[in-house]
C-alpha cells in the first residue's frame, strides 16, 4: 500500500466542503470554483486510477487482487457483554466491478458541478451539500466493508434530501420526503441483513476469531459458523429471506418495478444537476450493491432466483418504456426511460454469463453518461423556457441547431443506435440473455424494449425539435460555452465507447470472468 | 496475399464518405462550397470502385477476398472458448457489383442534387447526410458478418430517418421519418433475434463460419424449427428494410424526403439491402423459410401493384412500384432463383433511380407539383426527361431490349420452374399478374404526365427542361437500362457475363429441410475446412477458393425445369406487358374507356386500392392506437395504483399515527396531565390553609393538640 | 373555705394559658399577640412553681421560672424589634394583613 488514492478521491469533496465553509457569504463565485476544483481533482484522480489499473487482477473474491487497497481498523469495542469484540474496518479497494463506477461518479459529478453554475439560491449551502453527496457516492463504490458501505449509503441520503427539498421545484417537499423515506425504508432491510450476516460469519484476525463486516470474507462458505442464522447449513430458509431483504433494499434504489415511483417525482422536482447525479450515479448504486454484495455472498440463492431478477428486469424495460410513451412532461419521460434502461442492467445481471454481466456493468456506465446528457438537455430548455411540457414546444431545431445536434446524439444513444455506446451494452445484455437458458424467453420479450424505446424518443424528438416553430420561444438562444463544456465530454465518451467498446470492457473482463465462474460454481 | 490491396482500397471506399460526412457536418456552415468535397469523395470512390470491381471480377474471379479484425474480446471464457467480437469485410463478385451500383447511383444523385437542392437553407447538411448514408450502405455491402450487417443496417435506418425528415418543419416529413424508423425497428427486432439465435449457437457473427457449421449438420439448438425460425427472423429484417408486407407502410410515406433521396435510398440502394442480405443468407434458408419468403414477396408485389394503379401522386406511384418490384425480388429469392433476384436488384436500381430522378426533374420543372392530374403534355417541354423516363418505363415493364426484361424474365422463369417442381403455382400466378399490372400503371403514369394536353396551363407554361446537372444523370442511367451491358443476347440473360459472374452457393441446410430440387448427393466439406483456418488467423487478409464455375446448387432437376420454363415465361411476360401497355393507352391516351366510369362501376374496389387497402388505418387503430391506449392506461395505473399504493401506505401510516397521536395526547399524556391537574386541585384547596398568618397556624396547632388529646387520652 | 391545693393552681394556669392562646389567635395587634405569648409563658411559670411547691422537687421549679422570665424578656425584646420592623414595612402592625409567610 502506497499512495492512499482511494481515501483521497473519496474525501477530496469533503475538503472542498470545509474550504467552502470558511468562505464568506457573498463569495458565490469563489464557492463555485472551489467546488469545481474539488470535483476536478477527483476526476483527475479517477483518470490516474484508470491508467494505473491492472487488467489482469480479478478482485471480487480475493482481497489480494483488489487494487489501491487501504485497510485500517476503524472501530474496536472490546468485550461487549454477549457480543464479544466489535470490530469495523476502514477497508477500501477497487476491482473490475467498481473501477468504471468510480470513474463514472467522478465524471458525472464534475459535469453536474458545471451545470450547477446557475443555481442562485443559497449557493454556499448548495455546494457544501453537493460535495458531501459526491463524497458519499464515491465511498459507496470503493467500500469493501459492509458497515462502511452502509455508512456511506446512508450519508448520501441526507444531502440528497436537502438538495431536492430546498432547491427543487414546486412539489419539492413531497418529492424529497418521498425519496428519503422510501430509500430509508429500503435501508432498513439492508441493515437487518447486514447485522444478520455479521453475527453469522467470522474472520480470523491475528489468530482470534472475530465477527466481521468484511465483504470479501463474507463470500467464503468457510466463514460461516454452523450455528449462525445465515449459515449455509442452517436448514431454515433464512438465507433466502436475507437475500430477498437485501434485494428489496437495493431494488428501491435501482429503482425496480414496483418500487420505482419515487424516481419520477424526485426527478421532476430536483434541480437539473441533482437529476443528473440521481440518474447518472445514484441509480447505479442499487445494481452495484446487488453485484457487490448480494451476488457473491449468496451465490446459490442468486442462481435459484436469477429468473425472477430477469423477469423484473424485463418488466422494467417494457413497463418503463410504455409509461414513458404516455408522459407529457419531458423530464418525467426521461425519468421513466431511466427505469426502462435500468431494466437492461437487471436482465443482464440475471443471465449470470460473461457477456450478460459485462453488458450489465457497461450499461450501468453508459446509462450514466447518456442519461446525464438527457437530463442536461431537459435542463437547457427548462432554464430558458421554464416549462417542460412536450406539447408546448416545436421546431426548436431551427433556432438551436447545435443543441439539437447534441439532442440527436443523446437520443439515438438512448435508443441504442450502433456507433454509440448504448448499443454495445444493450446488445451484450441481449447476447448474454439469449445465451442463457434461464433468461432466453425473457430476452425475447425484452427485445420489444428497443422498439418502444425508439418510439418514445423519436416521438419526443419530433414534438420538441421538429415541426413548426412555436414563435413563443423565439427568444431562446443556442448553447452557451459553459453548456458546451458539459455536453461535449459526455458526447465524446458516448461516441468513443460506441466505436471502441473494448476500452471499457477490458477493465472489467478479468473480474467478470472470475465473478461469473464463482456464481455458477460456488458451492454453498 | 492476393488481393490485399483490394481490401485496403475497399476500406478506403468505405471510410471516405464517413470523412465527408464529418467534415461537411462540422464545417459546412462556415464554408458553403464544402459540399464539393463530398462530391469529390464520391467521384474518387467511384473510380476506386471501378478498379476494385474490375480486379475482383476478372483477376480474382474465383477467390473470396476477406479480412477480419478483432473489435473487442472477452478472452477465453470457460465453456465457450475464445470469444472475440470481430469486424471484417469480404469481397465477392456480388459484393463488388453492389459496391459499384451504390457508388454510381450515389455519385449521380450527388451531381443531380446540386441543382435540385439549390437554394435550400440546409444545403451542406443535406450533403453530409448523403455522406453518412453512403458510408452505412457501403458497410452493409462489404460486411462479412452479421454484427456489422446489423450495425450498418441501423445506420442506414438513421440516415434514412434524417433524410426523410430533412424538411422537418413539415409535420408530415417529420412523421414519415419517424414512421420509417419505427417500422424498420420492428423488422430489426426480428433480425436481431435471428442473429442472437445464430450467435448463441456458434459464438461468432461471421457468415462463413456460421454457414460452415450449419453445413456440418450443426444446426441451432439441434432443432430444425430453430433453423427455420432463424431464417424467417432474419428475413424480418428484410421485410422491414425492403418494405415487404406487412411492414411496407413506411416506404410510400418516405416520399416526403427530397426526390433525389427517394431515388438513392428509397428506390435503388437501401431498400434493396433486404434483398442483398437475403442473397447473403440464402444458403441457410430452409424450405419452410423459403416458402414463407416467396409468399410474402409475391403477395407484396401484388398488393403494391394494385395500389399503384389508382394513385395520383407521381412519387406515390413510383413508391408503390418500388415496393412491388422489391416483392418480386424477395419472391425470386423464395423460389430459389436468387441470382435473378440480385440481377433484378441491379437493373431495378438503375431504372428505378432513373424514374425517380426523372420524376424529380418533372417536379422541379412544375414547381413542386406532384399531382399527375395537374400535369400532361410535358413531352414537348422536357424531351430529355421524357425519353429517359420512357426508357426506364419500358425497362420496368419488361420489354425486350431493355435491362428489366432480362432480370424480370429470369425471375418469372424461376417462379414458373418452382411451380413445375413443387406444384405451388400461387407464386407464379402472382408474378405474372403483377407483370401485367406493372406495365399498366407505369404507362398510365407516363401518359398522364407526358402525353396528351396540359391540364394545368399555368404550370405547364412555366415548365422547362431541367439543367445539365440533372439531365446527365438521367442519360447515364437510361444508357444503363439497355440490355447490352449485361448480355449480348437480349433474350437470354444467362448468356451474359453478368449472370455468369454471380457466385452460386450451395445451400447448407440439412438435406431433409431443403426443397427436393435443391438436394445434393455429397455435402461439401471444403468450405468448412477453409473456415477453420479463418477462425484461427485474425487480422490477416485471406482468400478462399469458392466454387466459381460448377453450379452445384442447381441440381439437374432444377436446370431442366428452368430450361423448360424459359420459353413459356418469355412469351407470357411479353404478352402480359404488351397487354398492360395496350390497356393503359386505351384508357388514358385514346380515352376509349373512361377511368372514372370504371371507378364508378366498382367503387368499393377503387376505394380499396386508392386507400392502400386501409393498412395504415388498420395499424393506426390496432397496433399504434392500442399501444398508445395501453401506455396511457399503464401510466394511469402507475400513477394511481403503483404510486397509489406507496402514497396509500403513506396515508395509512399517517392515519395510524394520527390515531396513536390522539391516544398519546389524550390517554397517555392525559394521565400525566390528570396527575398534575389533581395535584393542582389539591394544592388549590390546601393553599387556603397556608394563608401566611401566624395566628391561623397557631390556631391549627392548638386545635390539633386538642384533637390529639381527644383521640389519645384514655379517659375519653 | 376550701383548702387551696395544686388543682386550683393548675386551673388558674389553664385559664391563663387559654386566655393567652386566645389572645395570640384572635387579636390583630401584634403587641396584643405578644402579650398573649407572655400570658402563655406565665401560665407555664405558674405550673412550674405549683408543681415544685406541692411536689418534692426543692426549688427547681422556681429556678426554671426565673430562666423563663429572662427568656421571655429576651424574646420580648426580639419580638418588639420584629414589630418595629413590621411597622416600618407595612406602616401598621395588623398581623392579619401580614401574610408574607405563605410565599
Amino acid at each position: 500500500m502506497s499512495f492512499p488514492i482511494l481515501t483521497l478521491i473519496t474525501f477530496v469533496p469533503v475538503v472542498g466542503m470545509v474550504a467552502i465553509l470558511f468562505l464568506k457569504k457573498g463569495q458565490d463565485n469563489a464557492v463555485r470554483y472551489t467546488a469545481l476544483t474539488a470535483t476536478a481533482i477527483q476526476l483527475v484522480l479517477a483518470i490516474i486510477m484508470l491508467f494505473a489499473f491492472d487488467f489482469t487482477k480479478a478482485g471480487i473474491l480475493d482481497a489480494s487482487t483488489f487494487q489501491f487497497v487501504e485497510k485500517a481498523r476503524w472501530i474496536t469495542i472490546p468485550n461487549v457483554s454477549w457480543i464479544g469484540t466489535i470490530k469495523i474496518d476502514y477497508f477500501v479497494g477497487v476491482d473490475g466491478l467498481s473501477i468504471l463506477m468510480v470513474f463514472l461518479s467522478a465524471f458525472v459529478s464534475f459535469i453536474a458541478t458545471l451545470s450547477s453554475w446557475n443555481i442562485k439560491k443559497m449557493v454556499k449551502g448548495y455546494f457544501m451539500l453537493f460535495l458531501l453527496l459526491d463524497a458519499a457516492m464515491m465511498g459507496v463504490f470503493v467500500s469493501l466493508d459492509f458497515f462502511l458501505f452502509y455508512v456511506f449509503w446512508e450519508i448520501m441520503l441526507l444531502p440528497m434530501y436537502f438538495l431536492i427539498g430546498i432547491w427543487g421545484g414546486p412539489r419539492k417537499e413531497y418529492a424529497a420526503i418521498k425519496f428519503f423515506i422510501y430509500t430509508l425504508f429500503g435501508s432498513i432491510f439492508i441493515l437487518l441483513t447486514m447485522i444478520a450476516l455479521y453475527f453469522s460469519a467470522t474472520e480470523t484476525v491475528n489468530g482470534i476469531q472475530l465477527h466481521t463486516f468484511n465483504l470479501i470474507e463474507l463470500t467464503k462458505a468457510s466463514a460461516y459458523s454452523a450455528t449462525g442464522i445465515l449459515s449455509p447449513q442452517n436448514p431454515n430458509n433464512w438465507r433466502m429471506i436475507a437475500y430477498i431483504f437485501l434485494f428489496i433494499g437495493f431494488a428501491i434504489k435501482i429503482p425496480m418495478f414496483p418500487f420505482h415511483t419515487w424516481l419520477p417525482d424526485a426527478h421532476v422536482e430536483a434541480p437539473t444537476p441533482i437529476s443528473v447525479i440521481l440518474a447518472g450515479v445514484l441509480l447505479k448504486m442499487g445494481t452495484y450493491g446487488i453485484l457487490r454484495i448480494s451476488y457473491p455472498i449468496f451465490p446459490e440463492i442468486t442462481r435459484e432466483l436469477a429468473w425472477y431478477i430477469g423477469l423484473f428486469g424485463v418488466i422494467n424495460i417494457i413497463y418503463g418504456a410504455l409509461v414513458a410513451l404516455a408522459q407529457k412532461d419531458f423530464k418525467k419521460l426521461i425519468a421513466y426511460s431511466s427505469i426502462s434502461h435500468m431494466g437492461y442492467v437487471l436482465l443482464g445481471m440475471a443471465t449470470l454469463s460473461v457477456t450478460g454481466i459485462t453488458g450489465a456493468i457497461f450499461q450501468m456506465f453508459n446509462h450514466g453518461t447518456i442519461t446525464a446528457m438527457l437530463f442536461l438537455i431537459v435542463g437547457v430548455i427548462y432554464d430558458r423556457a421554464h416549462t417542460r411540457g412536450i406539447y408546448e414546444f416545436g421546431g426548436l431545431a431551427n433556432k438551436m441547431p447545435v443543441y439539437t445536434g447534441i439532442v440527436t446524439i443523446a437520443f439515438f444513444a438512448a435508443i441504442g443506435l450502433p456507433g454509440l455506446s448504448g448499443f454495445i451494452s444493450e446488445s451484450l445484455v441481449f447476447i448474454g440473455g439469449f445465451g442463457s437458458t434461464v433468461t432466453r424467453t425473457l430476452t425475447i420479450v425484452g427485445l420489444l424494449g428497443i422498439l418502444l424505446g425508439a418510439a418514445y424518443m423519436l416521438w419526443t424528438l419530433q414534438r420538441i425539435y421538429f415541426g413548426k416553430f412555436n414563435e413563443k420561444w423565439s427568444f431562446m438562444e443556442d448553447l452557451t460555452p459553459r453548456e458546451y463544456l458539459m455536453f461535449v465530454p459526455l458526447a465524446i465518451v458516448v461516441i468513443y465507447l460506441g466505436v471502441q467498446p473494448g476500452l471499457a470492457i477490458d477493465f472489467m473482463n478479468t473480474s467478470v470472468k472470475t465473478f461469473v465462474h464463482f456464481l455458477n460454481t460456488a458451492a454453498f | 496475399m492476393p488481393g490485399s490491396n483490394l481490401i485496403t482500397l475497399s476500406l478506403i471506399i468505405l471510410f471516405l464518405p464517413l470523412i465527408g460526412f464529418i467534415t461537411v457536418l462540422l464545417f459546412g456552415k462556415r464554408f458553403s462550397k464544402l459540399y464539393n468535397f463530398e462530391i469529390g469523395i464520391l467521384s474518387a470512390n467511384l473510380l476506386l470502385t471501378l478498379y476494385v470491381a474490375y480486379e475482383k471480377l476478372f483477376v480474382f474471379a474465383n477467390q473470396k477476398i476477406a479480412m477480419d479484425a478483432t473489435w473487442f474480446s472477452f478472452g477465453n471464457i470457460p465453456g465457450i472458448g475464445q470469444l472475440n467480437i470481430d469486424l471484417g469485410i469480404e469481397l465477392t463478385n456480388i459484393t463488388v457489383m453492389m459496391l459499384f451500383v451504390v457508388n454510381l447511383i450515389s455519385f449521380l444523385v450527388h451531381i443531380y442534387s446540386t441543382e435540385y437542392m439549390k437554394g435550400d437553407s440546409r444545403f451542406s447538411r443535406y450533403y453530409s447526410y448523403l455522406g453518412i448514408f453512403t458510408f452505412s450502405m457501403l458497410g452493409i455491402v462489404l460486411t462479412d458478418n452479421f454484427l456489422m450487417l446489423y450495425i450498418f443496417w441501423e445506420l442506414v435506418g438513421l440516415s434514412s430517418y434524417l433524410l426523410i425528415g430533412f424538411w422537418y418543419e413539415k409535420d408530415s416529413a417529420a412523421n414519415a421519418g419517424k414512421k420509417a424508423f419505427l417500422v424498420n425497428r420492428v423488422g430489426d427486432m426480428g433480425m436481431w433475434l435471428g442473429i442472437l439465435i445464430l450467435f448463441t449457437n456458434y459464438h461468432t457473427f461471421k457468415f462463413d463460419t456460421i454457414f460452415a457449421q450449419i453445413g456440418l449438420g450443426n444446426i441451432p439448438f439441434g432443432s430444425e424449427a430453430w433453423l427455420t425460425a432463424a431464417g424467417i427472423l432474419l428475413f424480418m429484417g428484410a421485410v422491414g428494410k425492403s418494405a415487404q408486407f406487412p411492414l411496407h407502410v413506411w416506404l410510400p410515406d418516405a416520399m416526403e424526403g427530397p426526390t433525389p433521396v427517394s431515388a438513392l435510398i428509397h428506390a435503388a440502394t437501401m431498400v434493396a439491402a433486404g434483398v442483398y442480405m437475403l442473397t447473403k443468407i440464402f444458403v441457410i434458408l430452409s424450405a419452410d423459410a423459403l416458402t414463407v419468403i416467396a409468399l410474402v414477396g409475391a403477395f407484396t408485389s401484388f398488393l403494391a401493384a394494385s395500389i399503384a394503379i389508382t394513385q395520383n401522386d407521381i412519387k406515390k406511384v413510383l413508391a408503390y412500384s418500388t415496393v412491388s418490384q422489391l416483392g418480386y425480388m424477395v419472391m425470386a429469392v423464395g423460389v430459389g432463383a436468387y441470382t435473378f433476384a440480385f440481377f433484378h436488384l441491379v437493373t431495378h436500381a438503375f431504372f428505378k433511380a432513373l424514374l425517380f430522378l426523372g420524376s424529380g426533374s418533372v417536379i422541379h420543372a412544375m414547381h413542386h407539383e406532384q399531382d399527375m392530374r395537374q400535369m400532361g403534355g410535358l413531352r414537348k417541354k422536357m424531351p430529355i426527361t421524357y425519353y429517359t423516363f420512357l426508357t426506364a418505363t419500358l425497362a420496368i415493364s419488361g420489354i425486350p431490349l431493355f435491362s428489366g426484361f432480362l432480370s424480370k424474365d429470369g425471375l418469372l422463369a424461376g417462379t414458373y420452374a418452382f411451380g413445375l417442381l413443387t406444384g405451388h403455382w400461387t407464386v407464379a400466378i402472382f408474378g405474372f399478374v403483377v407483370a401485367f399490372m406493372t406495365a399498366f400503371y407505369m404507362f398510365r403514369l407516363v401518359i398522364m404526365t407526358f402525353h396528351g394536353e396540359p391540364r394545368n396551363k399555368e404550370k405547364y407554361d412555366h415548365a422547362h427542361e431541367t439543367p445539365k446537372a440533372m439531365t446527365i444523370p438521367l442519360i447515364t442511367l437510361a444508357v444503363l437500362s439497355i440490355w447490352i451491358w449485361y448480355t449480348p443476347n437480349p433474350f437470354n440473360p444467362e448468356a451474359g457475363w453478368f449472370y455468369n459472374k454471380m457466385e452460386v452457393k450451395t445451400t447448407v441446410v440439412p438435406q431433409d429441410m431443403r426443397f427436393n430440387f435443391m438436394k445434393t448427393e455429397a455435402p461439401e466439406h471444403e468450405t468448412a475446412e477453409a473456415e477453420k483456418t479463418t477462425a484461427e488467423t485474425h487480422e490477416t487478409v485471406e482468400s478462399e477458393q469458392v466454387e466459381g464455375t460448377t453450379r452445384v446448387m442447381h441440381s439437374e432437376m432444377y436446370e431442366h425445369a428452368m430450361h423448360e420454363a424459359h420459353l413459356p415465361t418469355m412469351i407470357w411476360s411479353i404478352l402480359l406487358a404488351g397487354l398492360g401497355i395496350l390497356f393503359a393507352y386505351i384508357i388514358y391516351q385514346w380515352k376509349k374507356i373512361s377511368a372514372d366510369e370504371l371507378a364508378k362501376k366498382w367503387p368499393w374496389l377503387y376505394k380499396f386500392s386508392l386507400n392502400k387497402w386501409y393498412v395504415d388505418e388498420f395499424y393506426d387503430k390496432t397496433f399504434i392506437g392500442g399501444t398508445l391506449e395501453f401506455s396511457r392506461w399503464l401510466s394511469i395505473f402507475d400513477n394511481k395504483v403503483v404510486d397509489g399504493i406507496v402514497n396509500g401506505a403513506a396515508t395509512l401510516t399517517r392515519g395510524v399515527s394520527a390515531v396513536s397521536g390522539w391516544f398519546d395526547t389524550y390517554v397517555v399524556d392525559g394521565l400525566v396531565n390528570f396527575t398534575a391537574f389533581f395535584s393542582g386541585v389539591l394544592g388549590f384547596g390546601l393553599k387556603k390553609i397556608q394563608n401566611g398568618k401566624v395566628q391561623s397556624y397557631v390556631l391549627v396547632v392548638v386545635l390539633s393538640l386538642i384533637l390529639l388529646f381527644v383521640m389519645f387520652l384514655p379517659f375519653f | 373555705m376550701a383548702h387551696v391545693g395544686l388543682t386550683h393552681f393548675l386551673i388558674l394556669s389553664a385559664i391563663l394559658f387559654s386566655l393567652g392562646i386566645y389572645a395570640i389567635v384572635v387579636r390583630k395587634n401584634a403587641i396584643m399577640v405578644m402579650m398573649g405569648i407572655e400570658l402563655v409563658l406565665n401560665s407555664a411559670n405558674i405550673n412550674f412553681i405549683a408543681f415544685s411547691h406541692f411536689g418534692n422537687y426543692g426549688i427547681s421549679g422556681q429556678i426554671v421560672s426565673l430562666v423563663v422570665i429572662i427568656l421571655a424578656a429576651a424574646e420580648a425584646a426580639v419580638a418588639l424589634a420584629i414589630v418595629l420592623n413590621l411597622f416600618k414595612t407595612y406602616s401598621h402592625i395588623n398581623v392579619d394583613e401580614v401574610n408574607k409567610l405563605k410565599e
